[in-house]
């Protein structure tokens, strides 16, 4: 890999670019709305545009587009002539995922870096799985959440493989910051989807305990109760039935804060048939707000009244929830 | 190699002062202006691709400020245009497309060669790739979908198949992801959701539940964000409010509060919207800034199409104009959706 240290060699003064004439931009007929680029940068894009005119695909031409992609790893046309001459050259394809590692480090979240690696990586074929894999784990530890890292991490699971360990790993990343919705995601993806996990059935009663823990330590964490819900897709039926989801509701209620999601949750359960012992009601009686006001005997109304107070900025969303109600729950 | 070459008419002055909680209309125009006017600094050199996205972020600001007459004077349109159908990448066709249509004048293309590279674009499980290389993702299905009903071509792909690869992207919690089984994120859900807006396929979504999500979204500052957890955003206005607005769920957010958090992102002495209050302006949050306030109906804007993404009366021309529309498209499929430059802040 060429180096980023010393002085810049303008193009016009390397012998082994004398016999290329370099193509400038031809920006038409008004330079009105002309682009004052730097120096170096359009010299190198002047030699690329001639290279690429004359689809010249050597040595040279691969590390101008090395060049090329320092100054500006987004343009799509270096990238795509870049994987033709690759292509042509049958080149070292290790080499390459080193090169995309070090422009990656810098442009984390610039997707054709990604796209580029994804081809480089499904040419190399199932060996590449571990290192793939490795090579996100080090972009999720800067950025935990980086949606191009997820996405090829699925697609080298997918198509690669590599998935014995994926649970682990989603383990471990929720245990640095249970928030990361990101990693709820990828949980969700690897339950459902991995070859060697009993998929969502298999997984559910382990899951549900992992979730419910998880809400008991934030309740106001969005991503587990989402994912609870999940666990029970297209069987609404145990998901109401299920003691752990009711409890976990009621267990959040009595601690009187940051319960937002745990009435939104008993509110479906309502909605869906769910018949509420006495402590239900008694923990929802002791959020109002006033001790003054009546409890709604209609416990799912008693419950949008609530959010209607402490989740004011959705209270328009908590009035349509309580006009949706079926009767008298 | 340009499509457009336009001049800037010198005549705006901007007014001095603006107070807080007042959308500082001139002092962007003169922002957008004196962006158009010194395109010198490295920033635009690394924007180089996007320099056409750049372009219509800034002129269909200055049209929804009412400005674009008023201040530019279109010199030149056509110049590569008729390279359109040989793109590198879908991101190049969908960008020349929407300029031209923001400037009326689609009629410089070869209309049967684009879509014709469009639908080579698409593959068999109904998803569309932005290029040869084939990088899968729903962004690249709402630019086909797109740039096909503005040509008035969405004939040419399958689009049940194209709505069957979206659906697949639907999430458990009502969200879509760039690719089965992908996180949901407020942008990809504009994408896919517009995607079906366009194609008359609505009742896919789950508009109870993904309602619900994104109004989630908006922070305590009334901001929003795109995926749980993050920051807010102002750019994340345009993707949520859009898709809130075409499952009909505006209402459960709180617009005032929406509103005054973007104009909290002002720059009220150089003009300029910035992602978050304090940090640095750009032309992105400018447009996207000024686009959700039009969302939000904010006094003095023109109207946005929440599909479309481009002034009202412009996707009225692009439909009303063109006489076989009215007979071939479904009401649903009228309701075009043009949005430039797909790109994410995340
Ligand atoms: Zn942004």
């Amino acid at each position: 890999m060429e180096s980023d240290e010393g002085e810049r060699l303008p193009m016009s003064r390397r012998p082994e670019w004398s016999d290329v004439t370099p193509l400038p931009q031809d920006d038409g007929p008004d330079p009105v709305v002309l682009i004052d680029y730097k120096q170096d940068f359009t010299e190198t894009m002047d030699y690329f545009r001639a290279v690429y005119r004359a689809n010249e695909r050597s040595p040279r031409a691969l590390s101008l587009t090395q060049e090329a992609i320092r100054f500006n790893p987004g343009n799509y046309t270096v990238w795509h002539f870049r994987r033709q001459i690759l292509e042509s050259l049958d080149a070292d394809l290790h080499e390459e995922l080193d090169f995309v590692e070090c422009i990656a480090k810098s442009n984390s979240k610039n997707y054709q870096i990604w796209h580029h690696r994804r081809w480089v990586a499904g040419k190399l074929g199932t060996d590449a799985a571990i290192m793939e894999l490795e090579f996100t784990k080090k972009i999720l530890s800067l950025d935990a959440k980086n949606y191009h890292a997820w996405s090829h991490r699925q697609w080298v699971l997918q198509a690669l493989g590599g998935w014995e360990d994926e649970l682990d790993f989603c383990r471990k990343l929720l245990k640095e910051d249970i928030f990361n919705n990101s990693a709820w995601n990828q949980r969700y993806f690897v339950v459902t989807r991995s070859p060697f996990l009993g998929g969502l059935i298999g997984m559910r009663d382990s899951e549900v305990s992992y979730t419910v823990e998880a809400i008991m330590a934030n309740s106001e964490n969005e991503s587990p109760w989402r994912y609870l819900r999940g666990l029970y897709k297209d069987d609404i039926q145990s998901w109401v039935n299920d003691p752990k989801v009711s409890s976990v509701c009621l267990k959040v209620l009595s601690m009187k804060s940051n319960f937002v999601f745990a009435l939104s949750m008993l509110l479906d359960l309502l909605c869906h048939g769910f018949r509420p012992s006495e402590e239900f009601r008694e923990a929802i009686g002791g959020l109002r707000t006033s001790d003054s006001e009546p409890l709604d005997s209609d416990l799912g109304k008693a419950i949008c009244h609530v959010l209607q107070h402490v989740d004011s900025m959705r209270a328009n969303y908590w009035m349509w929830r309580k006009s949706k109600l079926p009767v008298a729950v | 190699m340009p499509l457009l070459f336009y001049h800037i008419r010198p005549e705006a002055i901007p007014k001095t002062r603006y107070l807080m909680g007042e959308l500082a209309a001139d002092k962007h125009v003169k922002y957008i202006i004196s962006i158009e006017k010194k395109k010198d600094n490295f920033e635009s050199v690394v924007m180089e691709h996007l320099r056409m996205n750049g372009a219509y972020w800034g002129l269909t600001t200055l049209d929804l400020l009412g400005k674009l007459d008023a201040m530019m004077e279109v010199l030149f349109v056509g110049g590569f245009a008729g390279n359109i159908g040989h793109d590198p990448h879908i991101l190049y066709t969908l960008s020349a497309v929407q300029v031209l249509a923001l400037f009326d004048k689609l009629d410089v293309l070869d209309i049967d060669k684009v879509s014709n590279y469009i639908s080579g674009l698409q593959n068999e499980d109904g998803s569309f790739s932005g290029d040869i290389w084939g990088e899968v993702d729903t962004r690249f299905s709402y630019i086909a979908v797109c740039c096909l009903s503005i040509l008035h071509r969405l004939d040419k792909v399958d689009v049940d198949n194209a709505v069957n690869y979206i659906v697949s992207c639907k999430n458990l919690d009502g969200g879509f992801g760039c690719t089965p089984g992908g996180e949901s994120h407020a942008g990809q859900i504009f994408c896919c959701v517009g995607a079906l807006a366009i194609t008359g396929a609505l009742h896919h979504v789950d508009k109870d539940l993904l309602g619900w999500w994104l109004c989630e979204r908006q922070v305590k500052s009334g901001g929003l964000n795109g995926r749980p957890e993050k920051l807010p955003d102002v750019c994340y206005s345009w993707w949520v409010l859009s898709s809130l607005i075409m499952i009909d769920r505006v209402h459960w957010i709180s617009k005032e509060k929406l509103v005054k958090y973007i104009l909290g992102c002002q720059d009220l002495e150089n003009g300029g919207i910035s992602d978050r209050p304090d940090d640095a302006v750009d032309i992105f949050h400018t447009y996207f800034g000024v686009a959700g306030l039009s969302l939000l109906e904010y006094p003095g804007l023109k109207a946005i199409d929440p599909a479309y993404a481009l002034p009202d009366d412009v996707v009225k021309r692009i439909f009303f104009a063109h006489r076989h529309c009215r007979s071939d498209l479904s009401l649903a499929r009228r309701r075009l959706l043009l949005k430039l430059a797909v790109v994410f802040c995340n």
